[in-house]
């Protein structure tokens, strides 16, 4: 976790100082902007991965020593099949072609959306497909 | 020696184990899976055919320029065609082979996860980037025709006034949902590098791949969303009749430049850094050596990602606003990682056992052609130069050679990875052909460019003055394109003469990484075991239990492949 972080951090840490020395020297605003932003993008989860690795064990993955039976254990669920991300795409093609096509295409379009969402949100709560 | 375990990937999955996966046959299995390598060949097989759709444009735009006053298309044509070419190939084609296919495949196993973190987001990027492909093609199918701004849209060009009709609407559509399709598979790929590694693979011991696919992935999430800000902004200006590009409302044009370019130049990278992992690997496991200078290429790599966010406006030098010295200076700093890279490709190379099979040709194909474009890109970064070649052939002559490496590095990342996603190796004479129509292809179709943009002759026009030279250096681009269109062919007939035909085995190349530990094809969840991870090449260690785990600095002596390898 703590590589992790650094690379976030460094890279954070670099737009600020691009940001600062680009910001004063040019006094254009919308580059500025983008990098404050990148900085920040950077520091959020950078920070977050740095103040967890001060508090945690080392991770099986971070422990150079590690053994296959020491990571063994429940690695995460996993659906099998899931109708609900292409329910999901079309809903939302369908939205974007509303833009072009008219409004009208927003009714399937978010009918789709959000019957996916139920959909993919209960599929969850049971624990996946079979 | 290292010792193989039982499986120790335990996977709370509902279905009825991780080696056998009873879902749905035919089309359905297609339409519900998230399994993270049947995504990657629907990518795969999608970023195929938009290269052939965009490559079919550019054959055309190429009979167009045959002669000066070509008549093969019309002026508003052939202005469809180079923006839809340009479009195709940089949103369709390149980025989503890259990171859709290649490293949706391959990631997950070369750290020796099951899936990818968010299987079913997986899925879902899947279909955006279908439905943004068919969203932006069908441009060609509505009256007013196709997009025809150029693939930058530059405002106020692209505007309601200048360019009306729904195709430009599509185009915007179409990125916003390739965009988001991008996105998310970042925050995927994220996540499955930071949390599904396997015990034993810390980040300094995964394949340069997948840390490039990482650092990819972290540039996605910075630069995209700026994309995506602009369409919408870009939207808004079309048809909500706010004026945040035009002059006369009091909006600012150049400043989609800077929002398009703060995405475009990143995306330079993000196209470009999974084939520099790709070449990594397939160099050093034709050299039969470990990475030369393993931490190097990352450092290399960060640094590359970390510039590449403050040169966008080297794009826009002749707009007259921008801050000629900083973006310079950025601009030719990134040489300086790229030359290690280079330098470490060699070093890999240097004193190895060079096998000159087609994946290896591919990637020497690549070294060559890219750096050309990234020595002509170092002309490009000084504003002098760039006066005085902006918006001529020579720009496009630089990009066509580092996007011609891109394709050789894709092309040897299928004839390195194919076996292991289908396990069959392809035809190996063929793809010899291949490589040489391509690469010869590549260079005859570019370096007459380079001559016609120093000599005036500007991008993006469909008829030119009439001149014996010009014409003789066009025909010549031409021919370069038939050739690369010749090799395209070669392909799908190497696809079809070799199907089902080669048995690879599970290690056909003697590789270093995991994805070589497992089956060809690997099972659903990838492993039914894992070796224990000592060094960043797990499986040569497991396959050559007399070496010693080499740490980083150490070398082993050039060695025998494990096993005879059976080249067709």
């Amino acid at each position: 976790m703590r590589v992790e972080a650094k690379v976030l951090l460094g890279l954070g840490l670099f737009f600020g100082v691009m940001c600062a020395v680009y910001w004063n020297w040019s006094l254009e605003n919308a580059g500025g902007v983008m990098m404050f932003a990148a900085m920040l993008l950077c520091f959020l989860p950078g920070g977050y991965y740095y103040w967890w690795s001060r508090r945690m064990k080392a991770r099986p993955e971070d422990d150079p020593n590690a053994t296959q039976e020491g990571g063994a254990g429940v690695v995460g669920a996993f659906p099998g099949t899931s109708i609900w991300p292409f329910t999901l795409g079309m809903g939302t093609f369908f939205v974007v072609l509303a833009l072009v096509f008219g409004i009208w295409l927003l009714v399937p379009g978010l009918g789709l959306v959000f019957w996916a969402m139920i959909g993919g949100t209960a599929e969850g709560r049971r624990g996946g497909t079979h | 020696m290292t010792d193989v375990l039982n499986p120790p990937v335990h996977i709370e999955s509902h279905d009825h184990g991780h080696d056998e996966h009873h879902g749905p046959t035919g089309i359905l299995k297609w339409i519900t899976t998230t399994d993270h390598k049947i995504i990657g060949l629907s990518y795969t097989v999608t970023a195929v055919i938009m290269l052939v759709i965009g490559g079919a444009f550019a054959e055309i735009i190429r009979a167009q320029l045959a002669s000066p006053n070509g008549n093969l298309v019309s002026l508003a044509q052939y202005n469809e065609l180079f923006t839809m070419h340009g479009s195709v190939m940089i949103y369709l084609f390149a980025g989503p082979f890259a990171f859709g296919a290649l490293a949706n495949i391959i990631v997950p196993i070369q750290i020796g996860a099951p899936d990818m973190a968010f299987p079913r987001l997986n899925a879902l990027s899947y279909w955006l980037y279908l439905t943004g492909a068919i969203t932006m093609l069908s441009g060609f199918f509505v009256s007013g025709g196709a997009a025809n701004f150029g693939w930058v849209a530059y405002a106020p060009l692209s505007n309601s006034i200048n360019t009306p009709g729904a195709g430009a609407d599509l185009w915007i559509g179409g990125l916003l949902l390739t965009g988001f399709s991008a996105i998310f598979t970042g925050v995927n790929l994220c996540a499955t590098i930071f949390y599904l590694r396997a015990p034993g693979m810390t980040m300094f011991r995964m394949p340069i791949f997948t840390w490039n696919m990482l650092v990819t992935a972290i540039l996605i999430l910075l630069a995209f969303p700026v994309l995506t800000a602009g369409l919408v902004m870009l939207y808004c200006d079309r048809h909500f009749g706010t004026h945040i590009f035009s002059v006369a409302g009091g909006g600012v044009p150049v400043l989609w430049q800077h929002l398009f370019w703060f995405w475009g130049h990143p995306e330079v990278y993000i196209l470009a850094l999974p084939f520099f992992g790709m070449v990594t690997e397939i160099i050093a496991v034709f050299s039969r050596k470990p990475v030369f200078g393993y931490k190097g290429m990352i450092f290399a790599t960060l640094s590359i990602a970390a510039l590449s966010l403050g040169v966008w406006a080297h794009h826009m030098f002749t707009t007259g606003v921008v801050l000629l010295p900083f973006f310079s200076i950025m601009s030719l700093l990134i040489a300086v990682p790229t030359g290690i890279k280079m330098f470490n490709w060699i070093g890999t190379m240097w004193r190895g056992e060079v096998w000159f099979s087609t994946a290896m040709l591919m990637a020497l194909g690549f070294l060559f052609t890219f750096l050309i474009g990234g020595l002509t890109g170092i002309y490009l970064a000084s504003p002098p130069l760039d006066f005085f070649t902006h918006d001529t052939y020579f720009v496009v002559a630089h990009f066509h050679s580092v996007v011609m490496a891109l394709v050789l590095a894709g092309m040897a990342g299928l004839y390195y990875w194919g076996p292991k996603i289908t396990g069959y190796l392809l035809n190996e004479a063929i793809g010899k052909w291949q490589f040489w129509t391509l690469f010869i292809g590549s260079q005859v179709f570019t370096f007459p460019l380079y001559i016609l943009g120093l000599e005036g002759m500007p991008r993006r026009v469909a008829v030119y003055a009439h001149d014996a030279q010009w014409k003789a250096l066009n025909d010549l681009s031409t021919l370069g394109a038939v050739i690369i269109g010749v090799s395209t062919i070669l392909f799908v007939v190497n696809v079809v003469v070799s199907w089902k035909r080669y048995p690879a085995g599970d290690n056909p190349w003697d590789g270093h990484t995991l994805e070589w530990f497992t089956t060809s094809p690997p099972p659903h969840h990838n492993f039914y075991r894992l070796p224990q991870i000592r060094s960043e090449r797990p499986t040569w260690d497991y396959n050559h239990p007399g070496h010693q785990a080499l740490h980083h600095g150490q070398y082993d002596e050039p060695s025998q492949p494990a096993q005879e390898v059976p080249v067709p």
